[in-house]
């Protein structure tokens, strides 16, 4: 947004300026806060502290199947451990992650709004995610959970002797942080949009986020009451779900998906809005069919709820919903490929800068070609049953969410950074690390689609030894990838006091957020812009800016 | 858009104490907090709407069994008790209109009302539970009921203190949040420039109405022309 007439960002000098970081000093000043941008960095401290710990438990998984015995760690331990896997980094990772962090921090900006519409309902959410987290913290430490992260039925409600609820109270608490995060977002950009602002003029990240909010909105309550139907089934032994009274577990299946698809809508759709941001700048280009990118992600959000099916090819749901719902998952391809085309339409003839949010986009649309195709895979119900519960789902949703999600969030990361601390980032290391990522990812990943398609199953602890290869490559992806993750986290705090300061619009960017200083100060503009133009007015023929 | 178009900074019309400051004005504040409720009761509604849908897959496997066990409920203290939230809807409003005047007893007296009606549903909702209890229709392993149907009952009977429980806990909420009402309201809080609460939590209390009046004839009234 070129044309706005708020005055010009000046770029002082950073040290006496007064903005939301130095604003005001002490632990309480941060944890009583109802500022969305440090919400948002008490949420990236937060998501971090999950993504290590979730990591962790990746680490021990990997190192089980480094052998074909089941030599590291009992069947039993090895079913909590990808558990708590799945839990930690599902519910208070991939979630949050996007929307809770660089969302939080970014939608009033991008919108000229001073706050979100509710900032104690902001501060509310991190509270509850933070509870939420102490529950399944709490259940981690006295001995886990086995269920599996999908808490399936009967088994969670009648036969587990693991701390089923509590993890479950902890997932319905978080639950709830992810509902205000949806309700807040929606509220503001319908309501705390700056003057001129139209729907059309939105960056395709407020877009994206609208579309996600929308699923946390619809998704989110669904999933609680299921958990609430598991957690009184559990407890005072109602029976909803129990087959010895006729109950039906299916149904617990129909309900959990119902979220739980949708869910993985909530992980990537904030990931393409980030894309879409960074392809945009560093190709100097405007988005190839603006409209087309915001409505694709308004189509994804309502697909979502129409295939949750596709998860219970193998359940005895019936051969009609099988084939109704295998149609609905292929038609999620069409609005994905608009995207995907979208972003290589505008990179086309660009002026393409290989900085490292720039490589991680292109690692997310590369790997999330590779995820997506695969889910049409398993869109087919003929090719589900044979890989189903294999390791080819493993790689999939790997595919989406790590290889996906996780690079655009990475890149997102970087590529706000300097709105964020004010300091810029080592590129060297930076670029280092994204190919780190990129190779470790893929070498972790792409075994397991062979695996899985020679028929390899998940959730177990020992395997055939045919299948050795494979997982050691998988094993040493995984190291490497993990070394990936500690780059970053080391030098993004080292920036945050030895960085180079950085200027308000480090990358020459049209976006709202860049026309105010970087960091910005506690009320985001002095004075509300007044916008009159497109999101992205770039010219492939314009000189980078680099600050 | 031209809502959100008015001077940036906060003026001095009427009310604008109540003005939080990252919002321009009173009606860009009004509507973000009306938004807010309607969606938080969209998010309600699917809340709600996984345990409807149970309901519908097991009514329809099993009708005559939730008929049988519907005829165990008391259908006299569940009319009643629909009466007495129906009335309460009726003074909630009367409560929003009285805030929309400035009339502050009357805020008082209808939020006060509409409390003392509520507290009136929760007593009875609790002598019926009891006096389940006290005829074995507690699913669990002292549930007791007789016929050939006892395991599809013992759901219907799930599902009824599933439903009815969470639906108490929405009252029990709801009067909590009167309270608070009441109390600002003693102060002088609202009046015709800023009543936004009172509008917001009318609008949650008539939702949690309406869930009774699906709630009622799905749980009480089904089946009654078999028999």
């Amino acid at each position: 947004m070129s044309a706005v007439t708020a005055p010009p960002a000046v770029d002082l000098p950073a040290e006496p300026r007064v903005n939301y970081l130095n604003s005001t000093y002490g632990l309480k000043s941060w944890l009583l806060t109802r500022d969305h941008k440090r919400i948002a960095l008490l949420y990236l401290a937060s998501v971090t502290v999950f993504f290590f710990l979730g990591g962790l438990f990746a680490v021990l998984i990997r190192l089980e199947l480094l052998t074909p015995a089941g030599d590291l760690v009992q069947s039993e331990t090895y079913n909590k451990l990808f558990t708590m896997h799945g839990v930690v980094m599902v519910f208070f990772f991939l979630i949050p992650a996007i929307p809770a962090v660089l969302g939080n921090f970014l939608i009033p900006m991008m919108i000229g709004a001073k706050d979100l519409a509710f900032p104690r309902l902001n501060l509310l959410s991190w509270y509850i995610y933070v509870g939420g987290g102490l529950f399944t913290l709490w259940s981690i430490v006295h001995g886990g959970v086995d269920t599996g992260w999908t808490f399936y039925t009967p088994y969670s409600t009648t036969y587990s002797n693991s701390h089923v609820i509590v993890t479950a109270v902890g997932i319905f608490i978080t639950g709830f942080s992810s509902i205000l995060t949806g309700l807040n977002f929606i509220v503001t950009i319908h309501t705390m949009r700056a003057p001129g602002l139209t729907w059309f003029r939105l960056p395709l990240f407020v877009w994206s986020h609208y579309a996600t909010s929308l699923i946390m909105v619809l998704g989110t309550p669904v999933i609680a009451v299921t958990i609430l139907m598991v957690g009184v089934e559990r407890l005072f032994h109602l029976g909803i779900f129990d087959p010895r009274l006729g109950g039906d577990p299916i149904l617990f299946q129909h309900l959990f998906w119902f979220y739980s698809h949708p869910a993985v809508y909530i992980m990537v759709l904030p990931a393409m809005g980030v894309v879409s941001e960074l392809v945009t700048t560093f190709s100097r280009k405007n988005i190839f069919g603006y409209k087309f990118v915001a409505f694709s992600s308004m189509a994804i959000a309502v697909l979502s709820f129409l295939v949750w099916g596709h998860h219970m090819f193998v359940s005895g749901q019936s051969v009609y919903a099988g084939l109704i719902f295998s149609i609905l998952s292929f038609l999620v391809a069409i609005p994905s490929a608009v995207k995907v085309f979208n972003w290589t339409a505008t990179m086309y003839k660009g002026s393409i800068s290989y900085r490292t949010p720039m490589l991680y986009a292109f690692g997310f649309i590369g790997l999330f070609t590779i995820g997506g195709l695969t889910g049409m895979f398993l869109a087919a119900i003929g090719l589900d049953v044979h890989v189903h519960d294999t390791y080819f789902i493993v790689a999939h949703f790997h595919y989406i969410m790590v290889g996906g999600t996780i690079m655009a969030y990475m890149g997102g990361i970087h590529y706000w950074w300097p709105k964020i601390s004010g300091k810029l980032y080592p590129e060297g290391w930076a670029r280092f690390s994204a190919l780190v990522i990129f190779v470790g990812f893929n070498l972790t990943f792409f075994p397991q689609f062979i695996l899985g398609y020679l028929g390899m199953p998940r959730r177990y602890h020992a395997y055939p030894e045919e299948f050795q290869v494979l997982n050691v490559m998988s094993s040493a992806g995984a190291s490497i990838l993990g070394v990936g993750y500690v780059v970053p986290l080391i030098y993004l705090i080292w920036s945050m006091r030895y960085g180079k300061a950085a200027s308000a619009n480090p990358w020459g960017s049209t976006g709202l957020e860049w026309d105010t200083p970087s960091p910005p100060p506690t009320e985001n503009f002095a004075v509300t812009p007044v916008v009159t133009g497109d999101p992205y007015q770039y010219s492939p023929e314009e000189v980078e800016v680099v600050g | 858009m031209a809502d959100t178009a008015a001077s940036a900074a906060p003026t001095g019309h009427a009310g604008s104490r109540d003005l939080q400051h990252h919002f321009d004005s009173m009606e860009q504040q009004r509507d973000a907090s009306s938004l807010g409720m309607w969606v938080f009761l969209v998010t309600e509604i699917l809340f709600f709407g996984g345990l409807f849908l149970a309901y519908t897959v097991y009514r329809s496997r099993y009708p005559l069994a939730f008929a049988e066990a519907s005829r165990h409920l008391d259908i006299t203290l569940g009319t009643f008790n629909t009466a007495v939230l129906i009335i309460s809807s009726l003074t909630m409003a009367l409560a929003v209109y009285s805030a929309a005047l400035g009339r502050r007893k009357a805020i008082i007296l209808f939020l006060l009302a509409t409390m003392a009606l509520g507290g009136t549903f929760l007593g009875v909702k609790a002598v019926e539970y009891t006096h389940k209890f006290h005829d074995h229709l507690v699913p669990g392993a002292g549930f007791r009921f007789p016929g050939p149907d006892a395991r599809p009952a013992e759901i219907f009977f799930s599902l009824y203190f599933t439903m009815t429980g969470l639906h108490a806990a929405h009252m029990i909420i709801g009067i909590g949040l009167l309270t608070v009402l009441v109390l600002q309201a003693r102060k002088g809080r609202y009046g015709p420039g800023y009543y936004t609460p009172v509008e917001v939590s009318g609008l949650y209390w008539h939702f949690v109405d309406i869930v009774w009046i699906f709630l009622f004839p799905l749980l009480y009234l089904i089946g009654r022309h078999l028999h």
